[in-house]
């Protein structure tokens, strides 16, 4: 499988915000895409995954058969907030994406597990701290299956022993064939990763 | 699409969900009338269906700004529209109108029948009156999701939304109101304005969600 993008540009409200954007990535890889605030992290994740048109450029996904047709139907986007109801527990919450994603290899317990938030699923997801929060929000990666990822900042409000866990994590998705593109600040521990620079008026 | 018609039904049943406000709101409306008409029992039994209609209206429109809105602001309606391909966008408004017309507007539909006794309604009528609000009040929510969709950014979208959608309910207020004098009032029909009531909700079951889908597939930013 094969994500393309080619002389890419994104606009919000009118204004362009980056242009000239291309990288490949294979099965595999992963991309990490850094900048300062405004340099267009966020509108590139979003653009990519089809939530905003794209102003120019071309993209693609090469060999993603009948079950992947379009980049949207591959990717998991996960950005600022974390698609969860406070009104809900954890466990009716990541029951629900799971149902309507498609079931992954892990179910909704092990997913807990993997995070580390084994034992909690029956709590509101209202009652969180905001570094659960994420963590249960990742676990809803791991639900259901898609090869590719769309992190936008993925590791913040993560304590240190989540971030390597979460770098474990991301590792173990690139090596069973998965691409991730995650936008961050913060180091990823990533080892092998691409690196996109995008600067503000770029 | 179950899962998805059950999560909605249990968040709106749930503290925070809309379905007392609207019950509440719609007692408020059909017990201040007889204060302002006066004890004419004679004229509160005329006018009892419309009433009960106008108030349901007025009450369906009240949450209906939440209908997305609610999955905007904690990021759920991006994956919603990602995952079109699987589960075709329309068909996930559909099944969100309907967790929304059954979580919000059926215990309107439940309470219409105490309340039209406060309008001193003759049995017949109050029967009339509840059919013809089950089979009308799901077009008001259909009409409402194009109104939600096309305001789901603005952040005090509720009045704009109403504004919005009033003037495209009234065809189904006035057969609504239309076919429920037509079960007392002798010459009148029943049949005839009933059946175009189902007709509207069915059509716009397909065309409101399609427009709302359109208008939320264009929406994100």
């Amino acid at each position: 499988m094969r994500l393309i993008a080619e002389n890419l540009g994104g606009e919000r409200g009118g204004e362009a915000v980056f242009s000239g954007i291309g990288f490949a990535l294979e099965t595999g890889q992963a991309l990490v895409v850094t900048g300062p605030n405004g340099s267009g992290k966020s509108t590139l994740l979003r653009v990519v995954a089809a939530l905003l048109p794209k102003a120019a450029g071309r993209l693609l996904l090469e060999g993603g058969g009948d079950e992947f047709p379009s980049i949207a139907s591959a990717c998991h986007y996960l950005g600022h907030q974390n698609a969860m109801k406070t009104a809900l527990s954890v466990a009716e919450n990541l029951r629900f994406w799971r149902e309507f994603h498609g079931e992954g290899r892990l179910g909704v317990e092990e997913a807990l597990e993997t995070v580390g938030l084994g034992g909690i699923g029956h709590l509101p997801f209202g009652y969180l701290s905001t570094g659960q929060r994420r963590r249960a929000a990742i676990a809803k990666l791991l639900v259901s299956h898609r090869p590719l990822w769309l992190l936008d900042e993925p590791t913040a409000g993560l304590d240190k022993a989540s971030e390597g866990r979460f770098a474990r994590l991301m590792s173990g998705h690139c090596a069973e064939g998965g691409m991730i593109v995650a936008a961050t600040h913060l180091p990823l521990g990533l080892e092998g990763a691409r690196e996109l620079q995008m600067r503000v008026g770029h | 699409m179950w899962s998805l018609l059950a999560r909605d039904i249990r968040l709106n049943i749930r503290a925070g969900g809309g379905a007392l406000t609207g019950v509440i709101f719609f007692l408020a409306v059909i017990a201040t009338i007889p204060f302002g008409v006066g004890p004419d029992l004679k004229l509160l039994a005329r006018i009892g269906p419309a009433i009960l209609w106008i108030g349901a209206l007025l009450a369906c429109l009240l949450g209906l700004d939440r209908l997305f809105q609610a999955d905007r602001e904690d990021g759920a309606l991006d994956l919603l529209v990602l995952g079109h391909d699987r589960h075709m966008l329309a068909l996930t408004v559909l099944v969100k109108c309907v967790a929304h017309w059954a979580g919000s507007v059926l215990p309107l539909v439940v309470a219409a029948p105490l309340l039209g006794l406060f309008m001193n309604m003759e049995p017949v009528a109050i029967g009339a009156t509840a059919l013809t609000l089950l089979v009308g009040t799901p077009a008001i929510t259909f009409i409402g999701a194009v109104g939600a969709a096309v305001a789901v950014a603005l952040p005090r979208g509720g009045l704009l939304i109403s504004v919005l959608v009033l003037p495209l309910t009234i065809p189904v207020l006035i057969f609504g109101v239309s076919a429920s004098y037509g079960a007392t009032a002798n010459p009148d029909p029943f049949l005839q304005p009933f059946l175009i009531l189902a007709a509207l909700t069915l059509f716009l079951a397909v065309l409101g969600p399609v427009a709302a889908a359109l208008a939320l597939r264009h929406g994100t930013d």
